[in-house]
């Protein structure tokens, strides 16, 4: 029993240790490129490869495909040949049979247009607009500015008038408006990577515990 | 060269050692620091829904990350789920990213072990939660999903069939579950809005990654009822279920990071400036 104890520590230690070392060699390329980083960058994109290929298998094509298939469903055929064209892009001369797949493929996406139209135009448009949608005591106030600084926006990236006199002002409080929008997209992404440093450093220091634990306990 | 040349050409592994320095220490010294947590309107709308819920009512949370996201977004799963077992709401789990499965396997029992240890309560697989496993091409099954889970899952991760279940009899689409959460580390979340909210019109919140967070404040409101933004987000979550956990044990290093960079951001531009006037001066 002991015994058991003592190998399922150790091979947790082992494949902590492997994270580890691969933590502090994808760290060794903020210094400059090098070997042992390939190595680590290689690993990971192999092995999601590897996953991933399987994972497809097991989730889609055996039960979506081939158990359809056996079970008589004939017409599962179809998708499957359009599938298979798909393969056809390595041929130069059979290439433009792919082309089937893609359309179809493609064509199917035309659900998404009065989606994405009514969600990303319509509803942000009425959202804009509505000056209750505000925060805090100002709500109206804020909602103003919205509606101001959308605009501005907008009159920025608008080309066919010269940026002058009160129109260039605006224009000028669009890039305003635009910059605190970048700054608060900078703050977060600062926090996003830290978050991901910081993991690792507590990887590391779980890493450094696990081994005082096993030499010195 | 003066300071400031000399700081503006400084080559720029000085400044990743550094910061590497600072962050790290501010992280292995976090219990000699703390950090007043402010929680905004956006997180607490997502507390205060599953806060009124009643005992039994179900949540669809889709965990649509991968590893190299789980670092910032498995601590608000984690903060969601245990405030889900803590109010006795069933969580029905699925992944649409395709290196989530095994994640969202772990992080479930792990979460529902915890609950155990923190609440007493005692969360069993098929009752309380479930996990219906993962599928490619996230728009395909968000629509698939609301005309019927089991076009796309009839069995769950495990294999059994959805009806076989307790938890997902009965549960056939959107119409069935309370809400959808999908905590998420890429363009899933645009999925979930236009083909989920937009089609469907289910209560929808968001869970994503600092650098998403900005591009989905627009929706505040109109599609989603709430947003759940990186580490401070999920800090904001612990603060709110009173259980600090990884979140909030980052926050220090979070604040010595940013003030870091700030900093050098100050260095930069007043180096910059300097020596631009220098040289004009000079011609």
């Amino acid at each position: 029993m002991h015994e058991t104890i003592q190998d399922s520590a150790t091979v947790t230690l082992l494949w902590t240790t492997l994270g580890a070392l691969l933590t502090v060699a994808t760290f060794s390329f903020l210094y400059r490129d090098n070997p042992i980083y390939k190595v680590a960058e290689h690993l990971v994109v192999g092995v999601g490869a590897g996953y991933f290929l399987v994972l497809l298998v097991y989730t889609t094509l055996k039960p979506k495909l081939f158990d359809a298939l056996a079970e008589g469903h004939l017409w599962y055929i179809i998708p499957g040949v359009l599938g298979v064209l798909m393969w056809l892009r390595f041929s130069r001369k059979l290439s433009w049979i792919s082309r089937y797949s893609i359309a179809f493929y493609i064509g199917t996406s035309g659900v998404s247009i009065p989606l994405y139209m009514y969600n990303n135009v319509n509803r942000q448009v009425s959202s804009t607009l509505d000056l209750g949608m505000g925060f805090g005591s100002l709500t109206e106030v804020w909602g103003i500015l919205i509606v101001l600084g959308t605009l501005a926006g907008l009159v920025y990236f608008f080309f066919s008038k010269a940026h002058k006199g009160a129109f260039g002002g605006f224009a000028k409080f669009g890039i305003l408006v635009l910059m605190i929008g970048f700054g608060a997209s900078f703050g977060y992404t600062v926090m996003a990577r830290i978050s991901l440093f910081v993991q690792r450093i507590a990887e590391l220091e779980d890493w450094g515990a696990m081994l005082i634990a096993y030499f010195f306990s | 060269m003066n300071f400031l040349n000399r700081i503006v050409a400084l080559d720029r592994r000085w400044v990743f050692l550094f910061l590497f320095v600072v962050v790290s220490m501010a992280y292995l010294l976090r219990n000699y620091f703390s950090v007043d947590i402010t929680v905004t309107k956006e997180v607490k709308s997502i507390y205060d829904f599953i806060e009124k819920r009643n005992e039994g009512d179900k949540l669809l949370i889709s965990f649509d990350y991968d590893p190299s996201s789980l670092a910032e977004l498995h601590p608000m799963s984690r903060a969601i789920m245990l405030h889900c077992f803590r109010r006795g709401i069933r969580v029905v789990a699925v992944t649409l990213s395709q290196y989530g499965a095994g994640m969202v396997e772990e992080i479930l029992r792990e979460v529902a072990a915890e609950a155990k240890e923190a609440y007493g309560v005692d969360p069993q697989y098929g009752r309380d939660y479930c996990f219906v496993g993962y599928r490619p091409y996230p728009a395909m099954v968000i629509l698939g999903m609301g005309e019927n889970f089991r076009v796309f899952f009839p069995r769950d991760y495990y294999d059994t069939p959805l009806d076989s279940i307790p938890l997902m009899q009965g549960v056939r689409n959107y119409d069935d579950v309370n809400a959808v959460i999908g905590i998420t580390s890429g363009t899933t979340a645009d999925f979930w809005i236009v083909y989920g909210n937009a089609r469907y019109d289910m209560p929808l919140a968001l869970g994503v990654t600092g650098v998403m967070a900005t591009d989905y404040y627009p929706y505040l409101g109109n599609a989603i009822f709430g947003l759940i933004g990186g580490w401070k987000g999920a800090a904001e979550y612990e603060k709110l279920i009173d259980r600090s956990a990884d979140a909030n044990a980052g926050m220090p290093a979070q604040v010595v990071a940013h003030l870091t960079i700030v900093l050098f951001i100050m260095i930069g531009n007043i180096g910059y400036l300097l020596s631009r006037k220098s040289t004009n001066a000079v011609s």
